[in-house]
C-alpha cells in the first residue's frame, strides 16, 4: 500500500457551490481513513455522502464575519493536577485484551524493512 | 390506543383498576412494585424491601420480555445479585447504602464496566472487557444502585433508531414495529418497559432526549462538563455528555445528582460544585420566563400532533404561573448542518484508535496499514463507515476551512444566539423530536432523513447547554410525545422544576403495550405517572401481575436474555434482526 497524499483532489468542483463527492474521491478518503471498502460500498457511500455534504454545505451561507471558531463549549486550558504517583492499570490485564501480545508488549505485524 | 384527556386537570390517574393480586417477587416478598425508583430506594433503605428481591423481579422481567424488546447487549445478572446482596448487608448492619439503594439501573453499552463486556454495539469491540469502570458506573455503585445490564445502542452511539447496532434491533415497547429512537434506544426502552427502574445514556446530538421522547420517558442531557466522561467511549468529544433516563422527573433528577460532579480523571470536567437537582422538583415555575421557540415548534418537519402538545405544555406552564412568550432563534436551523461536519470530524479522529493493535478485533493483512484497513472494514458497520468517511473528508487539506472551520464558526453563531435569547427568558420550550416513533427500517437507507430526527436536539449540544425531554401525552395512535425544555449552562434545577410541573399536568396515557409487572405497585398503579392501567385488554400486559406480558407474541418465549450467563453478550436475534440492515 502506498502512502496517500493528503488532498482528495479527484472530485468535481462546481463553482456554483454544489460539490459532488465522486466515487474516486470517496475511494481516496477511504484510504486516508484506513477503511478497506468494497466496490459496492464505494458506490453507495459516494451517493450518500454527496447528499449529506450538500446539506452540510449550508454552513457556507452563514455570515460568520468576526466570529471565532468554537472547538469546545467551555474552553478550559491548561488543566493540571498535582503530580502524585498512583497505581497504573495492570499490564497483564490490559495486554490480555489485546489481539496479540508478546513479552509485555502489543504485538503488531512487521513494520521495518517494508517497501515504503 | 387513544388519548385520554381526563388527566388534563393535572391530577394523576386514580388508583382504581387494582390488579387481581399483587406482584410477587421470588421469595413472596412484595416487589418490585413501588413504581418510582426513589420509592424503591426508600423501601430498601427502610428495610421494607430487600434489594435482592427487587433485582430478581427485574431480572425475571428481563427474562420474560427481552426476547420481544431487545433492550440489552449484555445482562449482568450475577453482578447485579452481588451488588444487591451488598446493599442488603449494609441495611442489615444499620448503614445507609446510599440514595439509590437497590435501584436496578441499566447502563448504555458505551460506558466501561470493569471485567464486563463493553461493546458499543460494534463488532470491533465485541467481547472486549475494559480494565476499569467509567466514573459514572463507580458513582452509581457508591449511591447503592444495582446494574442489571448493558443496553443496546446505535453502533458507537451514531444513529437515531438503535438500528445501527451490530447485534440486533431494539423495539419500542409502545409498538414493536417501531424504533425506540437512538442512540440510547436500549436504555429508553428498558426504562419504559420496566426492565430497569432507571438508566444511563449518552447524548452527543440528542441521543438521550430523542429516545426518551419516543419511548415516553424522561431524559436529561446535562451541561457539558458537569458529568464525568471518564470511561465513556468517545464519539465526538466536544459534544458527548452522560445523563439519566427515568420514568419520573424526580428519579431522573436524583440519578443526575448521583453522577454529577468534578472528576480529576476527565480533563473536560468542570471544577465548580454542582447544585443538587432533586429538591427543585417541588419548586414550581411561578414567575419563570419561558420562551416557546418558533424554530423548535413550527419547523416544516414537526408533525401537527407534536406541535399541539408543545403548545399545550406551554399552556400548562402558564397556568402554573410561568410567563410564557414566543421567541424566535433563526440561527438554530444551522445546527444540523454544522453538527454533521463537526461530529463526524471528531468521530473520525476518535475512532482512529480502533486499529487492531490494543483491543478488540484484528483482521490480518499484508502489512500494518493493510491490517488496519481490513480490521476497520470488518469491524465497523455502515453508519460508522459513513461518518468516518465524512469526517475524514471534512478534515482533509483543502476542505478544512470550508467545512470544519466554518462549522466551528457557525457553532459560535449558535452560542451567541442562545445567549441573546437567554437575556429575555429563563427557559426555552420546543419539540424534542419532529415526529413520534417511526417504523423499523423506514429511514435506514436514507441517512439524511435519519439525521433530521435530531434537528431539535442538536443545537443544545453545540452550545454545551442542558436540556430535558419530558413525556407529554401521545399522538392519535397512542405513541408518546416528548416536550423539550432547554436551559442555559447549569440550569438543570430550573429545568427539573418546569419538567415536574409538566409531568403533573400531562395528559393521561396508557402504559406501553409490552411492559413488565415491575411497572405495577401494590395498588395496580402503572409506573408511568399519568397513566391509567387496565383500560385496554389489547395492551393489557402491565395490569396482569405475574403474567409476563406479551413475551410470547412477538418473539420466542423463554429465550433471549440468558440472564444467568454472566458476561456473555446476548447474541439472540429475537430482538429482531435488522431489516435491510446491510451488515457486513
Amino acid at each position: 500500500m502506498t502512502e496517500p497524499s493528503d488532498t482528495p483532489d479527484r472530485h468535481d468542483h462546481d463553482p456554483g457551490g454544489s460539490e459532488r463527492l465522486t466515487r474516486e474521491a470517496t475511494a481516496h478518503v477511504a484510504v486516508l481513513a484506513r477503511l478497506a471498502l468494497t466496490d459496492d460500498e464505494l458506490d453507495r457511500y459516494a451517493v450518500q455522502l454527496a447528499g449529506v455534504l450538500e446539506h452540510a454545505a449550508q454552513v457556507a451561507a452563514v455570515d460568520t464575519a468576526g466570529r471565532p471558531p468554537t472547538a469546545h463549549p467551555f474552553a478550559l486550558v491548561n488543566v493540571l493536577r498535582p503530580d502524585e504517583p498512583a497505581p497504573s492499570l495492570d499490564p497483564e490485564l490490559v495486554l490480555g485484551e489485546a489481539p496479540a501480545a508478546e513479552d509485555g508488549r502489543f504485538r503488531v505485524p512487521r513494520i521495518l524493512g517494508e517497501a515504503p | 390506543m387513544s388519548v385520554d384527556r381526563a388527566g388534563k386537570s393535572g391530577v394523576r390517574a386514580p388508583g382504581g383498576g387494582r390488579a387481581p393480586g399483587t406482584v410477587r417477587a421470588p421469595g413472596s416478598v412484595r416487589a418490585p412494585g413501588t413504581v418510582s425508583a426513589l420509592g424503591l430506594a426508600d423501601a430498601v433503605r427502610a428495610g421494607e424491601l430487600r434489594a435482592v428481591d427487587v433485582v430478581d423481579a427485574h431480572l425475571a422481567a428481563i427474562e420474560a420480555l427481552e426476547s420481544s424488546l431487545g433492550c440489552f447487549v449484555t445482562v449482568t445478572a450475577e453482578h447485579a445479585r452481588r451488588q444487591a446482596a451488598a446493599v442488603d448487608a449494609e441495611v442489615s448492619a444499620g448503614r445507609d447504602p446510599g440514595p439509590l439503594a437497590g435501584v436496578p439501573v441499566a447502563v448504555k453499552d458505551n460506558l466501561c464496566t470493569a471485567g464486563l463486556p463493553t461493546t458499543c454495539a460494534s463488532r470491533i469491540l465485541a467481547g472486549w472487557r475494559p480494565p476499569y469502570d467509567a466514573t459514572v458506573v463507580t458513582r452509581l455503585a457508591a449511591a447503592g444502585a444495582v446494574m442489571v445490564g448493558k443496553t443496546n445502542l446505535d453502533e458507537f452511539a451514531m444513529g437515531s433508531s438503535t438500528e445501527s447496532s451490530a447485534f440486533h434491533c431494539t423495539r419500542n415497547p409502545y409498538d414493536l414495529d417501531r424504533v425506540p429512537g437512538g442512540s440510547s434506544g436500549g436504555s429508553a426502552a428498558a426504562v419504559a418497559a420496566g426492565l430497569a427502574a432507571m438508566a444511563l445514556g449518552s447524548d452527543t446530538g440528542g441521543s438521550i432526549r430523542q429516545p426518551a421522547a419516543l419511548c415516553g420517558v424522561v431524559g436529561l442531557k446535562p451541561t457539558y462538563g458537569t458529568v464525568s466522561r471518564y470511561g465513556l467511549v468517545a464519539f465526538a468529544s466536544s459534544l458527548d455528555q452522560v445523563g439519566p433516563l427515568a420514568r419520573q422527573v424526580a428519579d431522573a433528577a436524583a440519578l443526575y445528582d448521583a453522577i454529577a460532579g468534578h472528576d480529576h480523571r476527565d480533563s473536560t470536567s468542570l471544577g465548580e460544585p454542582i447544585a443538587p437537582c432533586r429538591p427543585a422538583v417541588d419548586r414550581g415555575v411561578q414567575g419563570l420566563r419561558v420562551g416557546v421557540v418558533r424554530e423548535l415548534t413550527e419547523t416544516d418537519g414537526v408533525e401537527p400532533a407534536v406541535r399541539r402538545r408543545v403548545l399545550e405544555a406551554a399552556e400548562a406552564l402558564a397556568a402554573a404561573g410561568a410567563e410564557v412568550s414566543e421567541v424566535s432563534v433563526p440561527e438554530l436551523r444551522y445546527g444540523l448542518p454544522a453538527y454533521y461536519l463537526l461530529a463526524p470530524a471528531e468521530a473520525s479522529s476518535n475512532l482512529a484508535r480502533y486499529d487492531g493493535v490494543r483491543y478488540g478485533l484484528r483482521v490480518d493483512g499484508d502489512d500494518v496499514a493493510d491490517m488496519n484497513a481490513r480490521t476497520r472494514a470488518a469491524g465497523f458497520g455502515p453508519e460508522v463507515k459513513r461518518r468516518v468517511l465524512l469526517g475524514t473528508y471534512a478534515l482533509s487539506a483543502g476542505y478544512y476551512d470550508a467545512y470544519y472551520a466554518q462549522a466551528q464558526r457557525v457553532r459560535t453563531v449558535i452560542i451567541d444566539a442562545f445567549a441573546r435569547v437567554y437575556r429575555q427568558v429563563d427557559l426555552l420550550l420546543g419539540a424534542t423530536t419532529p415526529t413520534t416513533a417511526f417504523r423499523l427500517g423506514e429511514k435506514l437507507d436514507d441517512p439524511l432523513s435519519m439525521y433530521l430526527s435530531d434537528v431539535c436536539t442538536i443545537p443544545t449540544n453545540l452550545a454545551g447547554h442542558p436540556a430535558l425531554s419530558v413525556p407529554f401525552g401521545t399522538d392519535d395512535a397512542g405513541l408518546p410525545i416528548g416536550v423539550q425544555i432547554l436551559a442555559p449552562a447549569f440550569g438543570e434545577a430550573t429545568m427539573v422544576a418546569a419538567a415536574a410541573v409538566l409531568e403533573a399536568g400531562a395528559p393521561a396515557t396508557r402504559p406501553p403495550a409490552v411492559a413488565a409487572p415491575t411497572l405495577l405497585d401494590a395498588t395496580g398503579h402503572s409506573g408511568h405517572p399519568a397513566s391509567q392501567p387496565g383500560a385496554d385488554p389489547q395492551s393489557g400486559a402491565a395490569p396482569q401481575p405475574g403474567v409476563p406480558s406479551r413475551a410470547g407474541t412477538a418473539g420466542q418465549p423463554g429465550t433471549g436474555s440468558q440472564a444467568g450467563t454472566e458476561g456473555q453478550t446476548v447474541v439472540s436475534k429475537a430482538g429482531g434482526a435488522a431489516p435491510g440492515g446491510g451488515r457486513p
